[in-house]
């Protein structure tokens, strides 16, 4: 189990300080796959780097299986991060290195026989899938293969939680999803623990049970992936699950404003609720955008509407008014 | 000066040193800049793993004075003109060599004006190796010893191995220089009939031999490093 309590990170630079990480709090349970999820600048790199202390926390605690890894001396942060292994967007093989001998490194380091080594990374390598590419060198291979040598490396030393560090943000879509299967794979036959780092919604849809959303430094909010995405809390997770991007030239902010329309089930995604706005109330709504998305089986949808300013409370009572149907103006633009 | 540069005599002198002299001094000149070289990397290669490893933020962060103090001897040995560098290490040359001329004498000076520069190539060398690596590693429980020698040094290898060869192709062009202090080889050669006794073709022909020398020596160089390179497809 990995706790992280009231965790904060401050980098001061030349100009002053940046509060990267503020107050996170997170409880990932084992055998869990967990995805911390923000856009670029959120902090979800410090915050995976602080969980096997490669950025030491500002304030707080890390405990992994009871270590608290702050107070760990760094003989013993040593020896601990051999079970909390760690995979890479740039995947960071050695690049002097055959595939067989980079899985072999972390064996190295912790003093494994070479024989015995070179036999747990060959079966390693069978187990990602590429038992023919022992002898090659990380450039001959494609980005996805050398991923996978990667999580051949990082399950050498037998770890209990895995980190993925936007592990999948440098490959194609098919190319990610072949990784993602890998790693559910491993945590569904390992019982490995696995932390995912991403920007990408598709991730945390693919593989994780659990999600936190980072926004800023601080968890705007986490539960079940279904949980969340059914009905974001925050304006980040909104943001994040129906990214209605607008450009102010869409609509005048002057004469217009905007509703944000969460709803799921079948039921009321059939409902005609542009239409009927209109001919019931006769509101003249524009759509700016509109998304479906199919989640753990429901379907639920995202609409973003202009709507003129003398019509908006009328336009929220009638919306409020469908069942399974969120809304809410939109203040900020994003 | 160069007037009667192939005249029978000049020819035929250059002929008869080709044959007695010159074949030793080649080998001079060769065992000499290979000697200071190795010896020069084995000072050298530590020292540049210091510069890098030691820094703030570094796998092994030195205390900043220490650094400094580095920096600063490394710098002040580069700044000293190999000529003269050559005539103050004498003291050096007579307590650890027992003399200041002949061949193995200047392979004291000439290591010291070569050590601080490969200090330098090697800190370039080792600044290309992606810091993700080392970062990778250092989440794999490695020691900084580890990181330096299992990543750091066997990552950079091709690079080094070119910096290594521009060493020593400088090294070899000092060596030469070295003649004038009686160093031996092809430079004592081309000063002795160059400059002393006028024999311009001697001189000449010991210049063609320092060039192939460094041609033989940039290839071979050349080749190893990419060779060992196995970020190229090949």
């Amino acid at each position: 189990m990995i706790e992280i309590r009231h965790l904060s990170k401050t980098f001061s630079s030349g100009e002053g300080e940046v509060n990267a990480l503020h107050d996170i709090n997170l409880t990932i349970a084992d055998g869990d796959v967990y995805g911390i999820i923000g856009m670029s600048g959120a902090g979800k790199s410090t915050l995976v780097r602080c969980i096997n202390m490669l950025e030491k926390p500002t304030s707080g605690t890390v405990v992994v299986d009871g270590r608290d890894m702050g107070a760990l001396t760094t003989a013993e942060l040593r020896q601990a991060r051999r079970d909390i292994t760690m995979i890479f967007q740039q995947f960071n093989l050695l690049m002097q290195r055959t595939c067989l001998q980079n899985v072999c490194f972390p064996m190295e380091l912790s003093g494994v026989k070479k024989a015995a080594a070179r036999k747990r990374a060959t079966e390693l390598l069978e187990l990602v899938g590429l038992p023919d590419k022992a002898g090659a060198y990380p450039a001959q291979l494609s980005g996805g293969q050398q991923q996978r040598v990667a999580i051949a490396r990082a399950l050498a030393t037998d770890p209990k939680v895995l980190l993925c560090d936007e592990a999948t943000s440098a490959l194609d879509p098919n190319t990610t999803a072949q990784i993602l299967g890998l790693i559910r794979d491993i945590n569904a036959k390992l019982g490995i623990t696995v932390v995912v780092i991403t920007h990408q919604m598709n991730v945390v849809k693919e593989i994780c049970k659990h999600v936190a959303i980072l926004d800023r430094g601080t968890v705007a909010e986490e539960g079940l992936v279904s949980a969340v995405f059914a009905a974001p809390k925050s304006e980040a997770g909104r943001r994040l699950v129906f990214p209605g991007r607008v450009d102010e030239t869409v609509s005048d902010p002057a004469r217009q404003g905007q509703l944000r329309v969460v709803f799921r089930d079948a039921r009321t995604t059939g409902i005609p609720m542009v239409a009927r706005m209109a001919r019931e109330k006769n509101i003249l709504a524009s759509v700016i955008s509109a998304t479906t998305q199919p989640i753990d089986g429901e379907t639920y949808g995202g609409m973003l509407l202009s709507i003129p300013h003398e019509q908006m409370a009328e336009a929220k009572a009638f919306l409020s008014s469908i069942a399974n149907l969120t809304v809410e103006e939109v203040s900020e633009r994003v | 000066m160069y007037s009667g540069l192939f005249s029978a005599d000049s020819v035929a002198q250059a002929l008869q040193c080709l044959k007695t002299e010159i074949p030793f001094a080649i080998w001079e000149t060769f065992y000499v800049t290979v000697v200071s070289t190795a010896l020069a990397v084995a000072v050298g290669l530590p020292l540049g793993v210091l510069l890098v490893a030691g820094e703030k933020g570094g796998v092994l962060p030195l205390p900043g004075w220490l650094m400094k103090a580095l920096n600063v001897v490394i710098n002040l040995l580069r700044s000293i003109p190999f000529l003269i560098l050559m005539i103050m290490v004498f003291p050096l040359s007579r307590l650890l060599i027992g003399t200041t001329v002949g061949t193995t004498a200047t392979i004291v000076p000439l290591v010291v004006a070569a050590f601080p520069f490969i200090a330098r190539l090697v800190e370039s060398s080792l600044r290309e190796v992606d810091p993700n690596i080392v970062e990778a590693a250092a989440s794999m429980g490695a020691t900084p010893l580890q990181i330096i020698t299992r990543v750091m040094i066997p990552e950079s290898v091709p690079s080094l191995l070119s910096n290594v060869t521009i060493a020593l192709t400088t090294i070899l062009g000092y060596s030469a220089m070295s003649g004038i202090i009686g160093g031996g080889g092809l430079g004592q050669i081309a000063i002795n009939y160059g400059y002393y006794r006028y024999k311009y073709l001697v001189m000449l022909v010991a210049v063609v031999l320092l060039i192939v020398l460094v041609q033989i020596f940039q290839t071979v160089g050349t080749r190893l490093a990419v060779k060992s390179d196995k970020r190229l497809k090949h």
